[in-house]
């Protein structure tokens, strides 16, 4: 009986050690050749099941009729779609082994981290083998969907980030193209009643306010998250502190508190009730997507409105119409049943011109390869273009791929909240805090 | 002699094998594999032995140290208010000459009612700005705070939505009150003993195994607060599911990130599951100290009694 407890610390230990996730071998892209890659009537038929995200009929119909583009294609391949897939639920069932063949994130949050561990395939050896030529998607697009030389996804469609001015409440003035401008608009546009609280602002400069994220403000003064080495640049990068000093003038122009209790009282930012849509903000910051919403919305859809590249710095010019680009990543993860036919979808999904615009005419998000933005039959009305030009301009930026995106945008975050809110006493020392944070954690995942 | 304890032994072990197996699948391989990821980094993919890093960055981790705080602040103040309120209204209860069925009824129905829908009802009737709570306060011309959005608020919002929800507890203590001997209260009352007196002296003594049990297993509840927290941050907080958001618990300002959920956060969505172990086991230890101690005191009191 001695040898018994023996006997089972040792059965623990080895399935303590054999029992990590995902240690099973299923069959990987570009592992064998395939011979014909250019006919399709060559792939073997299969069932491909996909993941994506869009969630409404519009959306979900308009991307399975670009789906539908594919299937005539090659006819002995059926593709079943499952729509409202979070990220979570993917990386969950690439762990438990029930990988789709397909999935879709509208983030690009996860992909370093998907990439690194292997969770989504490596396209590399695929694209190399079917010839095609990457450059043709713009650098931002191409630097977030890989992570260390892995390129584990392709962008589907892209969102650039811009300003929305409201015409009616602009005063005849023309929309800011620097930052000084902006705050001086801001001041001159601001409606307040006789108790001082607002009624109408020019612009809301909270951080906690709808697409104001710190990712989206950056690009105004074209600042730097991360080192050449990995390491944080927010507190060394003055271009940060340069916006963070703007920002919180104009916060403390409107006094914090009337600024807290104009925002808390806005509407939904994905329902009807959005300020911009109720005229209660003159200029907000937006994706190329709120065209389609304000077009979609009945009362909204009236309102004469104009889009511009967002002000940028008063000593950077140079800046001025660039912004923030992301967008919808696409890939093949681990486990997929039939890796071959999903490359083939994936691929034609990413850079089959005709498909592209298709989807960006009916979803109105930018499509993400040159031949797909000079297509004639891409509508491009004044609104929309301002975000194909910003999507193409050469200094438009994107968050860099890195494992611990959330993580790093959240500590920053939290450090803006404290600072727009004024609890913060010394800025470099508040961000040299932010900037021990994001690299304790980088040290801790090891990259 | 050897031979027949050797029987015996097997015999029972035989017998306590369901036993056995159940706490070695359930219980000690988990807390094994917990304590082996902990001196890994693990990202739900791929493991690598890292030593004690996870550890030395627990430590030093700020947001543990404020989640935590914020679940010995559930410990301190949610747990009392619960129990003192489900015995104040089971105490009550019992006083009612008619209408008592009805009335017990409606105390317990809010515990039938799912956590989720729950909480997300709380919220909505606390919005500062459309909730009725609020509105209500308004008319008595009090500007009532914003409950589940303010950091000095939102932790009492959630007690409240747990003295509410308490409807089990009250039923638990109904049951105990009830069954004190009657006798024993017409006896202090012959001795001159008022309410007050035969309160400490008989009903609490009696009642003291059922107090005890409630407070454990509040305790223990307290410590693993998860869902209530994490549905009031979000909706408080506006924030959508829509795909391609991820949402970091302890909206407003940190004040309602528990230490499960910061547990959960680090493991599933921040990928570093060999720090979420190390959390793990700190929770366990704490809800051990937390049993024992309680346990330890309530024997005392019950060998005092």
């Amino acid at each position: 009986m001695r040898s018994l407890p023996l006997a089972a610390a040792g059965l623990l230990a080895l399935t303590l050690t054999a029992c990590t996730a995902g240690n099973s071998a299923p069959p990987a892209l570009g592992a064998k050749p395939t011979t014909t890659s250019t006919d399709p009537a060559a792939l073997p038929a299969a069932t491909l099941e996909l993941w994506h995200g869009f969630s409404t009929d519009v959306e979900t119909k308009a991307f399975e009729d670009a789906i539908a583009g594919f299937t005539a294609k090659y006819p002995q391949i059926k593709v079943v779609a499952q729509k409202g897939i979070q990220d979570a639920q993917i990386t969950q069932a690439i762990r438990g082994g029930q990988a789709p063949d397909v999935a879709a994130s509208f983030t690009t949050d996860n992909v370093a981290q998907w990439c690194k561990s292997g969770a989504f395939q490596d396209l590399t050896p695929v694209i190399a083998q079917d010839g095609i030529d990457l450059n043709v998607l713009p650098a931002a697009s191409r630097s977030y969907t890989e992570f260390e030389g892995k390129r584990c996804t392709m962008p589907l469609l892209a969102d650039a980030y811009g300003l929305y001015y409201n015409k009616a409440l602009m005063k005849g003035e023309q929309p800011p193209k620097t930052l000084s401008e902006l705050t001086e608009l801001t001041k001159k546009l601001t409606v307040r009643d006789a108790e001082g609280n607002i009624e109408v602002a020019g612009f809301i400069p909270s951080f906690q306010y709808y697409e104001n994220s710190p990712s989206h403000l950056g690009p105004m003064v074209g600042a730097k998250w991360y080192n050449d080495d990995g390491t944080s640049a927010i507190g060394s990068d003055p271009a940060w502190k340069q916006l963070l000093q703007w920002q919180k003038e104009l916060v403390d122009w409107y006094g914090y508190d009337k600024l807290e209790k104009f925002r808390k009282g806005l509407g939904d930012e994905w329902g009807a009730e959005h300020p911009f849509f109720e005229g209660k903000v003159a200029m907000v910051l937006d994706g190329e997507w709120r065209n389609a919403m304000i077009a979609a919305d009945p009362e909204a859809k009236d309102m004469d409105y104009g889009t511009a590249p967002l002000p940028v710095a008063d000593d950077k010019p140079d800046l001025y119409g660039s912004g923030f680009t992301a967008g919808t990543v696409i890939g093949v993860p681990k486990g997929a049943k039939h890796p071959q036919q999903a490359w083939e979808l994936v691929k034609y999904l990413t850079t089959d011109t005709e498909s592209l615009v298709t989807l960006s005419n009916a979803l109105r998000n930018v499509p993400t390869t040159k031949a797909a933005m000079d297509h004639p039959g891409l509508a491009k009305d004044d609104r929309f273009a301002t975000f194909l030009d910003i999507f193409a301009h050469p200094k438009t930026s994107t968050l860099p791929a890195n494992v611990n995106s959330v993580f790093n945008q959240d500590a920053f975050s939290t450090f803006l909240i404290e600072w727009e809110k004024g609890a913060v006493k010394d800025l470099d020392a508040g961000l040299a805090e932010v900037d021990a944070r994001i690299d304790d954690k980088r040290k801790l995942s090891g990259s | 002699m050897a031979a027949s304890t050797r029987g015996e032994g097997v015999r029972a072990l035989v017998w306590l094998a369901p036993w056995i197996i159940g706490i070695a699948v359930f219980f000690v391989y988990p807390l094994a594999s917990t304590v082996y990821f902990s001196f890994h980094r693990y990202d739900l993919f791929t493991l690598e032995f890292v030593g004690l890093d996870n550890w030395r960055y627990a430590l030093s981790d700020t947001r543990l140290g404020r989640s935590a705080l914020n679940t010995l602040w559930l410990v301190v103040f949610m747990v009392p208010a619960q129990l003192l309120f489900a015995l104040g209204v089971a105490q009550l209860l019992t006083k009612l000459k008619s209408g008592g069925g009805i009335l017990r009824t409606i105390f317990y129905l809010p515990s039938l009612v799912p956590m989720v829908a729950g909480t997300v009802a709380f919220v909505y009737l606390l919005n500062p700005a459309t909730g009725p709570v609020n509105q209500l306060l308004a008319l008595v011309g009090i500007t009532g705070p914003d409950w589940f959005g303010s950091a000095a608020w939102a932790k009492p919002s959630l007690t409240l939505l747990a003295l509410w929800g308490a409807g089990n507890t009250v039923m638990i203590f109904l049951a105990a009150l009830l069954d004190v001997p009657k006798h024993l209260y017409e006896a202090a009352a012959i001795d001159g003993a008022g309410a007050w007196r035969q309160f400490r002296s008989i009903t609490l003594p009696v009642i003291s195994p059922v107090l005890m049990f409630s407070a454990v297993t509040g305790v223990i509840y307290a410590v693993q607060y998860f869902t209530q927290a994490m549905i009031a941050s979000r909706v408080a907080s506006g924030a959508t599911d829509s795909a391609g958001t991820t949402f970091t618990p302890g909206y407003p300002d940190g004040a309602l990130l528990t230490l499960p959920q910061h547990l959960f956060h680090t493991g599933f969505r921040d990928w570093s599951m060999g720090l979420a172990c190390v959390y793990a086991l700190m929770l366990f230890a704490v809800s051990m100290v937390f049993t024992l101690v309680l346990l330890r005191q309530f024997g005392r009191a019950e060998a005092a009694s």
